[in-house]
């Protein structure tokens, strides 16, 4: 008996501490669930957190750096009482394309080479969530950073444009064009490095390739529109030249239906005609970016 | 009493939480690649509790997982998990159930709890209820303050023990292990097995495991199922292949009345009608003993003769069985039936 009673109040003391293995029968959400979870999860990583200090420090850096110049600018037009901001809305992302550029290429391998280097790509797919879920889940987590990420500054002009008391109406059509620009920008960006990067398991590969792809493209197309520029003047062969690489196909985009100011070399814009072709060229690589993306993932399976 | 002296403390059929439903079902089951067929003509009903799943590299172990988990459909047949068909029913099985794969899958930069709750959320149990389940969880597969550090840093152990956790943390109803002893030293390798016995007995949860030794199998699961190039080559409950098939390995003292205890015990054996097998060319030859168990009765006979001997047991243990020998036995049953029906 004595033995019982001091068991029962050892019980009593330790019960705490002694919980047995406990049943879940609490909810279970599901695959949309899931799916928006890995969106969150793959959104926050895109900019370091829920990671080590470490991988914070790049993203957050660009993340600055991108803004920076965008306070300076509004600091210089309120203190200087300017009519205008310096630059267009829309001309912004493509002064910083470098910028983006290394933060896409940065961050795309970091959200799916790792899940196939470190082979966890099946532990998702032994759950409720399918291929297109995991591929879309992290597509729209990489695009919606990007576009975070270039949307901010432009937050920042419009704020400031707004405090420095410039015209109302002016201002809100440039920054609602730019907008539409920069989750074009976004979109198209995103689906390309993802491709990029999803092709190999290495992550320093998948950087310099996407580096290759969007910055040497348009630092290629943008040398030889100025050749043909200097040499000819021909404003169509200027024009077409702009579909070959990411960043002239936005700004061709912008400047043919969103009232940007064409930065190609002599100032030479796409006519609608050849906006058309640009717009459906960008939709086109979206589209097929995700194509190669859900068969790339079909094939990884466990 | 001759359980424990056995080794085998486990309770067999004890902890059956679904009565006689099969957890896994197959029916004449078959994949075929351009090349290979994976599985050929597999037909198998497994029930609740811990079963071993057995074949060489490349017997099809895998490809029966993947289609259990609803993610590669079957050329041919069909299979159910948990009452539901892998045609159709993928996504509702892949809720029920846990999968931890046979290689590395694990994020070295991040903490076991970061990804224990991500894998919980993604099996979609809510944010706090992730959390908690994840805490849990860790605790029972014995992963403690090192739970807070990055994977990167952990041994093979603590990451085979966190790959256990992120099959678990959604309580399944089920779980698959592929080859969850691979790579670990032998202590590591026992608690590994004692542990998958806990999630069944402990956790109420159905296991099957894979493993390419059997003899590690036959200590921890009710039942194994032994499948070579796709085609199934036995399935039956532990009990009945300890009963026939089991060897014992024994090695006693000596003592001064009995200068040669070995064969005291041989020759003592033999008068009560258990011979033993030539032992010469085994490492410790002519110190150890080898006999067949004929179920629990030669364990209690051992036991009876040494006290009587007066001599002490220095150990008696099941010889581990290789692979090879349920082939080969089989090959004997195979021989028998046609020598029966011829």
């Amino acid at each position: 008996m004595a033995v019982e009673q001091s068991t029962a109040r050892g019980a009593e003391q330790t019960r705490i501490h002694n919980i047995g293995y406990r049943n879940y029968d609490g909810p279970r959400l599901g695959r949309a669930y899931a799916r928006r979870s890995l969106y969150s999860q793959s959104l926050r990583g895109a900019y370091g957190l829920g990671r080590s200090v470490k991988s914070k420090v790049l993203p957050m850096l660009l993340f600055v750096v991108m803004c920076a110049p965008a306070l300076i600018m509004v600091a210089v037009a309120v203190a200087t009482k300017a009519k205008d901001l310096p630059v267009e809305y829309t001309r912004y992302a493509i002064i910083m394309q470098a910028i983006i550029g290394l933060y896409v290429a940065s961050q795309a391998p970091q959200s799916v080479s790792r899940d196939l280097r470190f082979k966890t790509v099946p532990l998702y797919f032994s759950r409720p969530i399918e291929t297109a879920d995991y591929v879309r889940a992290k597509y729209a987590a990489l695009a919606s950073a990007m576009f975070i990420l270039t949307a901010a500054p432009l937050l920042v002009l419009y704020v400031g444009a707004l405090l420095a008391k410039l015209d109302f109406e002016h201002q809100t059509k440039g920054f609602a064009q730019a907008l539409v620009s920069v989750a074009l920008l976004s979109l198209l960006f995103a689906g390309i490095s993802l491709v990029i990067a999803a092709a190999t398991p290495r992550r320093g590969f998948g950087i310099a390739a996407v580096i290759a792809v969007l910055t040497i493209s348009y630092g290629a197309v943008s040398t030889i529109q100025a050749i043909a520029d200097a040499q000819s003047g021909d404003s169509n062969a200027i024009v077409w030249m702009g579909l070959f690489s990411p960043v002239t196909l936005i700004d061709g985009v912008q400047t043919a239906f969103l009232g940007a100011t064409s930065s190609y070399p002599g100032g030479h814009g796409p006519s609608a005609a050849q906006g058309i072709v640009h717009l459906l060229v960008v939709l086109g690589l979206v589209a097929g970016s995700y194509g190669l993306l859900m068969r790339r993932y079909r094939k990884v399976g466990l | 009493m001759s359980r424990r002296l056995c080794g085998l403390t486990t309770r067999m059929g004890c902890v059956t939480t679904f009565g006689d439903v099969t957890v896994i079902a197959t029916e004449s089951l078959s994949k075929r690649f351009p090349r290979v067929t994976a599985l050929d003509r597999l037909s198998v009903d497994v029930g609740p509790g811990v079963t071993g799943l057995v074949g060489a590299n490349g017997a099809g172990k895998s490809t029966l997982i993947k289609i259990l988990l609803g993610l590669s459909p079957a050329t041919e047949g069909r299979a159910e998990v948990l009452g539901l068909d892998v045609a159709t029913k993928g996504g509702a099985i892949r809720e029920r159930v846990g999968y931890m794969p046979e290689h590395d899958c694990l994020p070295p930069d991040v903490s076991a709890t970061e990804f224990v709750v991500h894998m919980a959320r993604m099996s979609g149990l809510p944010p706090a209820a992730a959390r908690e389940r994840t805490a849990d969880t860790l605790r029972h597969v014995g992963l403690y303050e090192e739970r807070y550090r990055p994977i990167g840093g952990y041994s093979t152990g603590m990451k085979q023990r966190v790959k256990l956790a992120q099959a678990l943390v959604h309580d399944p109803q089920l779980v698959f292990l592929d080859e969850p002893t691979n790579g670990l030293d032998p202590v590591g390798r026992d608690e590994m097995l004692g542990l998958i016995r806990r999630v069944h007995t402990d956790f109420g949860i159905s296991v099957l495991v894979t493993s390419h030794l059997l003899g590690e199998l036959e200590r921890t699961c009710d039942h194994v199922v032994v499948i070579d190039g796709g085609k199934l080559l036995r399935s039956s409950s532990t009990r009945d292949f300890t009963q026939t098939t089991t060897t014992l390995a024994i090695e006693v003292t000596d003592t001064d009345e009995h200068p040669d205890g070995t064969g005291a015990v041989r020759d003592a054996l033999l008068a009560r009608g258990v011979t033993t097998h030539d032992s010469s060319g085994l490492p410790g030859a002519g110190h150890i003993l080898l006999l067949t168990a004929e179920g629990e009765q030669t364990y209690d006979l051992v036991r009876d003769v040494v006290a009587e001997l007066g001599l002490g047991l220095v150990r008696m243990e099941q010889r581990r069985h290789q692979i090879a020998e349920v082939f080969k036995d089989s090959d004997e049953q195979r021989k028998e039936a046609i020598g029966h029906g011829g």
